[in-house]
Parts: C-alpha cells; structure tokens; sequence
C-alpha cells in the first residue's frame, strides 16, 4: 500500500513539475496584465497577419495532403507493387528527421543556390524567404498523418463489400465514394485532426526558410518565437502561445472524440 | 500503380527525396571549378567534396553540438524509459480521482506546437522566474524541454503492452511469497521490457532532432547549442554548404536510432517508421 501512494506521488510530482505548472503559469503570464492586454496582443496588426498566413497555408497543405494520403492509403492497403516498403517508408522521413534539416533541404533544391533554383528563377519562383518556401516546408512536414490514419482501418475492414459492389457493377469511383470512404471517414476526420495541428504548429521547417519576414513569411509560431527572441516583446509571445495552446486543446479532445467512433485510430500519432 | 500512384511518387519526389538528394550532394560539394577529362572531375569531386563534409562536421562547433545533442538525448530517453513505466503502471493499475484527466494530459506535448511547448516552460523556468528557478541557457533547461516534448513516447509505447498483461502470472508470484519488486522484476519487466526499449529509441530519435521547444531556452551561447540549433546558426550565417554537411550526419544518426528501434520492436509487431 505504501509503495503504491509513493509510485502515486512520483508520477503525480514529475507531471506537476514537467507539464501541469508550467501550463498553468503561461496562462497566468498570458493573463499577467488583463484580459485587454492580452487581447490587445492576440489583435495587433503583426499577430493578425501571422495568423492570416498560417490559416492560408493551412488551406494550401492540408487538402493537398489529404488526397495524397487517402490516394496513398489506398494504394499501400489495397495494391501490391515493387518498392511497396521503400514508398510506405517515405512518408514517415520528414516527421522522423529534425525540422531544421527539411528547411535546409527544401533550400537546396529549390533556392538560388539549389539545384533546381535556376530554372525555377527563371519563372520567378524561389523558396527562400517566400511564402511558396513555407507551404512546401509545412507540406513536408505534414505528410504522413493522414495515410497513417487510414492504413490501420482499411486493412482491417477488408475488401469483401468492396468486392461486392464490383460484383454488382459499380465503377471504381462509384465504390470509392460509396463503399470505401463511409467506412473510413472518421480516420480520414482524424488524420485531417492531426495535419492541421502540424501544419499550424510547424516552426522549425518553416524558420529555415522563412527569413522571418513581418506581414510576408511569418507564421504564427514565428512570430511567437520572434516576439520573444527579437523584439522582446514578452507577453506577445506569451499570448500567441496560449492561442495555439487552446487549439491543441481543442484538437485533442476531436481526436478523442474520433478515438471513441473508431477503435483503431492509434493515440501516438507524432 | 496507376496514374493516381505516378502523381504520388512525383509529389514525393518534390517535397521529400529530391530536397533531401540535394542536401546530402551539396554537403560534399567543391565550390571550385574543375576541367579536363571526367574522371577528373570525379577524382576531384570524391576527394575535395568528401573533404568538405568532413571539414564541416569535425569542426569545432559542430563537434560540441552533435555531442551535446547525443548525450542530451540519450539521458532524456533513459529518464523517460524509467518515468514512462511508472506513469503507465500508474495510468493502468491504480485508481484516483483524475486518472482519466491526467490520462489525456499525457497527449498534450504531442498536440503543442514545440515553439509553445518552449514558452510554457519558460514561463515557469525563463529569466523571470515566478518561483526563481532560472534555467534560462543551461543545459538543465534544455533537458526540461526535451523531457517534456518526449514523455508521451516513453508513456504510450509502455501503456498498452502493460494493459493487456495477465494479472494471474502476478497472483501467483505473490502466491509463491515474491514482494512486489521481486513480482515486477520478474514477471513484469520480461514482458515489457521490448515495448520500454521501443519507447526509448522513438523518444531518442525526437530529441536528437528537437528545434522548437528548446530554440527559446538555448538563448544561442556556444554552451547550450545543440545540433539543429547549430545548423540553425549556419543557416542564418548563409554557410549551406556547412549547413547540408551537418544535416547529414544528423540525419544518418537519426536514420541510424530509428532503423535499429525498427528491427528490434518489429518483434512485436509495432512499427516505428
């Protein structure tokens, strides 16, 4: 009994310590000086802007990345083809390896000095410190999640409706929209979730090739990090954190919400 | 495959393999022209450009950095393997008011976006410590951070193994007269140990490439800057060529912890990339 209240207590403590206070004294810090103040911060004109870039990059990645990881999923559940593995496997690199070497990466291959920055120049494309180099570097970075929602249930579903409907003469897009897609919707819904938390919280990626440029590539997890390192503008840094902290909230509890719907949706997903 | 595969592998192509072929080429790249016949070129390249990556990683600031980072990680995974079985033995074994609040709070360090996760700690551990605890530019700091956006690693990797655990071969432990960390230790760990070390390798693996929850708290003196931190550096310095040379080695370490966490959990059926 006594080593179950000690076990109690050492969990209890290393949370406390770990996550719970320092949640729990960001929103004080947020809220340090007023609600006004904080909404003063959460509404200038630079919080605004980096807000409006991350929402439109959202809107760029997250559908791109969508059909790509059903069309994926598709493909690796349902199909047998030579380098199956090597193009499973593709799909989890950017999550598994630093941010940081994703920016530099996308540079290399796209910038003035990348390999294929001449010609793209000649088209006036260039990644670096463009709002273009931040899309691709956010794309990147979202890739797997929903294809790794997906996988899990159409294997375990089957193919036998599927087959079914063949059968009864229905078209290969026919039995997509009427058969495959009721049965996975809500892991496309999770995995949808997922993407759009990475692909609003990606900073690392996105900073190499930002050149954090106010009002033109700076996101709203740049201006974060920019209201604290360069402008020293605290509590800036402290509200905008505690936005994108209620969003995680908020997407942790659709998640569950999914998890309930759908037993195979996995809880570790990063 | 299909035409809907071709536009896949193409996409693939452009956001994923390309860049990263690019990278990789760039870090053993020479910056001066060569002519004459094409062996030549290559003798060149293959001596200058290997010569060039191995300039850039070996060099003084890189060295630290890797090191730093490697030692980091390994204590952050160490200390979250041990912390991750306890607070699934928690999670799964005990009963309190609250378990299944602190069950979901176990998530929130995946969903936070690591520049928050930063500045959460920060307000607690920064410069203007409401309990005086200043870590701000140590390395206790960095460890913070990188405890912090690992834990759910170590905890969920642990978790579901320890729930579908017989509780019989327990009983009969403590029937035989074992105490209870005779019971764990013998019965317990031998099941659980390849999901600990599965754990381990994924939260390795997340910490040795970890930028944003610790980009904040580094503050950029030479003492506190890890490897991504470093590449960071070299990129606003606009040093690519040093920038993709320690990329790479990064990345192969990386590529090297998880390929090993791999082959060893595929044993039981998990995969990890």
């Amino acid at each position: 009994m006594r080593a179950r209240w000690t076990l109690r207590t050492v969990v209890l403590a290393y949370l406390g310590i770990l996550i719970g206070l320092p949640v729990v004294f960001l929103v004080l810090k947020a809220f340090g000086h007023g609600f006004g103040a904080f909404w003063g911060e959460v509404t200038q004109t630079d919080a605004l802007s980096a807000l409006k870039l991350s929402l439109i990059i959202a809107a760029v990645a997250v559908p791109i990345n969508t059909v790509v990881g059903v069309g994926a999923a598709l493909l690796i559940a349902r199909h047998d083809f030579i380098g199956k593995r090597i193009f499973d496997t593709i799909f989890d690199v950017p999550v598994a390896i630093s941010p940081i070497i994703i920016g530099v990466s996308l540079v290399l291959a796209y910038s003035r000095i990348g390999w294929f920055g001449a010609p793209l120049a000649r088209w006036g494309l260039n990644v670096l410190f463009t709002p273009l180099g931040v899309a691709l570097a956010t794309m990147s970075v979202s890739l797997p999640y929903v294809l790794r929602s997906i996988v899990p249930v159409l294997t375990e579903i089957g193919q036998d409706q599927e087959h079914a409907a063949r059968t009864l003469g229905a078209g290969r897009l026919r039995i997509f929209w009427n058969v495959t897609l009721p049965s996975i919707r809500w892991a496309v819904l999770y995995g949808v979730t997922l993407t759009i938390a990475r692909t609003l919280g990606e900073f690392g990626a996105v900073l190499v090739v930002s050149g954090n440029i106010t009002g033109v590539t700076q996101t709203l997890p740049i201006y974060i990090y920019d209201s604290w390192d360069q402008r020293f503008d605290v509590l800036g840094s402290y509200s905008g954190a505690l936005v994108l902290a209620l969003i995680s909230v908020a997407v942790l509890s659709i998640l569950a919400v999914l998890r309930r719907r759908e037993r195979k949706l996995l809880v570790d997903f990063a | 495959m299909g035409g809907g595969g071709t536009l896949i592998v193409a996409y693939l192509s452009i956001i994923v393999i390309l860049p990263i072929a690019a990278m990789v080429s760039h870090g053993f790249s020479i910056s001066i022209g060569t002519k004459g016949a094409w062996f030549e070129f290559w003798r060149w390249h293959v001596a200058f450009g290997f010569r060039t990556f191995w300039d850039a990683v070996t060099a003084v600031g890189a060295r630290n950095a890797i090191l730093l980072s490697l030692w980091l990680s390994l204590a952050v995974a160490t200390i979250n393997a041990v912390m991750g079985v306890a607070i699934a033995w928690v999670l799964v074994r005990d009963r309190f008011f609250g378990r299944t609040f602190l069950d979901s709070v176990i998530d929130l360090p995946f969903a936070l976006p690591t520049i928050v996760a930063g500045v959460v700690l920060l307000a607690i551990y920064g410069p203007d410590s409401p309990i005086h605890v200043d870590l701000f530019e140590t390395w206790m700091g960095l460890m913070l951070a990188l405890l912090f956006v690992t834990l759910p690693f170590s905890v969920r990797s642990v978790q579901p193994v320890l729930a579908s655990l017989d509780l019989d071969s327990e009983a009969a432990a403590r029937t035989l007269g074992a105490g209870t960390v005779r019971t764990f230790v013998s019965v317990v760990l031998p099941s659980l140990w390849p999901s600990v070390l599965a754990g381990f390798g994924l939260a390795f693996a997340r910490a040795i490439g970890e930028f944003g929850s610790i980009s904040l708290i580094a503050g950029g003196i030479p003492r506190t800057t890890t490897a991504s931190y470093y590449i960071f550096n070299l990129t606003s310095g606009f040093l690519w060529t040093d920038a993709a040379a320690v990329s790479t080695a990064l990345l192969v370490i990386s590529l090297i912890v998880l390929v090993s966490a791999n082959v060893f959990s595929r044993r039981f059926q998990r995969r990890l990339l």
